[in-house]
């Protein structure tokens, strides 16, 4: 899949709470096929503090109107300034980028689990496999009821669970500590999110042998395989995340 | 029409403009972006003798107006290079130069002469000045004697072009583009990434898994050309310049310093089309100010 440098406009960007927005970006031409699980990376302008550009998970995609969606987290002055953003701005982004989650076969028992930010890719995989006739389970992890998001669009696309640390909503505990994950039996597992949620799921899927795709966040320069910067230690050597991932089977990775 | 070609001994380049190691890959990963011919050279990814894991994650850290890295030479080796990736780089219609980098004279020897019965490489890179790896590299580009030593040696089992690549991690760098000369390089490229660190201070840890790295970026462009200034003064040999060079501008600042051409590098992360925007950037600044070709301004400043 060919990938390209344009400039998108921005749209809508929505506020969702103090930690996380949504920019709508529109672009230029018709927008290339994406895959869930695909990446774009995000030129900083305007800003003196940043220096290379920042790698955002697809959030959803809208091809009638040529619309991404991206679900930032504000984590540092490159997400801040984009935080900033106004309707009307451009957006210098490259796309399409990495590889995405496999697709299951029909039938298969789905489960989606995200934390945090990790939430970001799995909105655009969940109504992907409701177009392939596959109704998900999706567990999402929040610090707390006031950090929860995005919660409407995707119990549009499957059956929610929710933990929260402080158990002010859904189940008290850690994801990996949710009772689905014991007391329904699942095919394949698709999971995004901070690296210790996803090192102990992916240790539980290997356990009971269910076949588990991670997304990864490693930090990037050049997100198209030039750098050799985003590695991680897989099966394989060392392999880039931008290009080899950002998804992979848990059975690649070493950790 | 402007003219832009120019010559290192006897191979010619249609532009000044090369991408330079490590910021490219094998050509290949760009052609997305841009049509490798349009430029005057590309340098391959760092290759050594044996296959190479470099160094663990996080190998990355954003600094002011730069990066540090410190890949450590991550390859699969000359045999997979030979095998895997020649066939697939020989035939494009630009100069390919190959990265050479080794642990002792031998690795260097050994690789030069492997790469040197390769006909689409046109010339190596000697890199004795890499900052990431223990043994090797900038071990040998920041001592005066080994650096001989080691050019030495290349030149006599190396025939075609033989590019030197200075660190700049030494007290006088013309001293180092002197003895390439003196020892046969038929042109030197400067600077590699300066030796650098970071902290996280939320972990208390260095940012990256090497503790220190290199530094790239417009963060360092001032110093390396200062020292390609030093060095083009030093030389009579054409002096590549390599340094943060984000813009047309950047490169022209070179030139006029002693350059005789550029290499993009950092330029590449945030805009992989850049080595384009620079060349006809070149072409407009030429064009506006009624030069016909560029060589003209090279080391005009001194004059």
């Amino acid at each position: 899949m060919r990938k390209v440098i344009r400039d998108f406009k921005i749209l809508f960007n929505t506020r969702l709470n103090q930690d996380y927005f949504i920019l709508e970006i529109l672009s230029p031409e018709p927008l290339i096929r994406i895959m869930p699980g695909q990446f774009i990376q995000v030129r900083i302008d305007k800003s003196k503090d940043t220096f290379l550009r920042r790698p955002f998970s697809i959030h959803d995609v809208d091809y009638e109107n040529n619309i991404i969606k991206l679900l930032i987290q504000i984590a540092g002055k490159g997400t801040k300034v984009l935080s900033e953003l106004l309707p009307g701005e451009n957006l210098n982004v490259i796309y399409p980028l990495g590889n995405s989650f496999s697709i299951p076969e029909l039938g298969e028992k789905v489960l989606l689990i995200g934390g945090g930010s990790g939430t970001a890719p799995l909105l655009f995989l969940a109504r992907y496999l409701n177009e392939k006739k596959i109704t998900p389970d999706i567990l999402l992890g929040f610090r707390n009821k006031y950090r929860i998001i995005e919660l409407e669009e995707f119990s549009k696309y499957g059956k929610m669970y929710i933990t929260t640390e402080d158990g002010s909503e859904g189940f008290q505990g850690l994801i990996d500590e949710h009772p689905i994950l014991t007391s329904n039996k699942y095919d394949r597992i698709c999971c995004c999110g901070p690296e210790p949620m996803i090192k102990k799921i992916a240790s539980y899927a290997r356990l009971m042998n269910i076949f588990c795709e991670v997304s990864l966040e490693n930090l990037m320069a050049c997100g198209i395989g030039v750098c050799l910067c985003c590695v991680v230690k897989t099966t394989q050597g060392h392999v880039c995340t931008c290009t080899d991932g950002p998804v992979f089977n848990v059975n690649q990775l070493i950790w | 029409m402007v003219n832009l070609g120019f010559k290192i001994g006897t191979l010619s380049f249609r532009n000044p403009v090369i991408t330079a190691s490590g910021t490219c890959g094998y050509g290949l990963e760009l052609q997305d972006f841009i049509e490798l011919e349009t430029l005057g050279g590309i340098v391959v990814k760092g290759l050594t003798l044996e296959a190479r894991e470099g160094n663990p994650y996080p190998r990355m850290a954003e600094t002011p107006s730069g990066m540090l890295n410190s890949v450590g030479l991550q390859n699969k080796g000359v045999e997979y290079f030979e095998k895997y990736i020649y066939p697939q780089i020989k035939d494009l219609n630009t100069n390919v130069i190959v990265n050479i980098n080794g642990k002792s004279i031998e690795d260097y020897t050994l690789l030069a002469e492997r790469i040197g019965l390769l006909d689409k490489i046109p010339a190596i890179e000697l890199n004795i000045s890499c900052p990431n790896v223990k043994l090797g590299g900038m071990a040998f580009g920041t001592n005066i004697e080994s650096s001989r030593k080691v050019i030495k040696a290349v030149r006599s089992v190396y025939k075609k072009i033989l590019i030197v690549k200075l660190s700049p991690n030494v007290t006088n760098i013309e001293e180092f583009g002197k003895i390439a000369e003196d020892e046969g390089a038929d042109a030197v490229s400067l600077i590699n990434t300066l030796l650098g660190m970071a902290v996280d201070i939320y972990k208390r840890k260095p940012s990256l898994s090497g503790i220190t790295g290199g530094l790239s970026g417009p963060a360092i462009k001032p110093v390396a050309l200062r020292m390609v200034w030093q060095v083009a003064k030093t030389v009579k040999i054409p002096v590549i310049g390599i340094g943060g060079i984000m813009n047309a501008n950047d490169a022209l600042e070179f030139i006029m310093a002693g350059a005789s051409a550029v290499q993009i590098g950092t330029a590449i992360f945030i805009d992989p089309e850049s080595p384009l925007k620079i060349i006809s950037g070149i072409e407009k600044f030429l064009t506006d100010n009624r030069i016909n070709d560029y060589t003209e301004l090279i080391g005009c400043i001194n004059k």
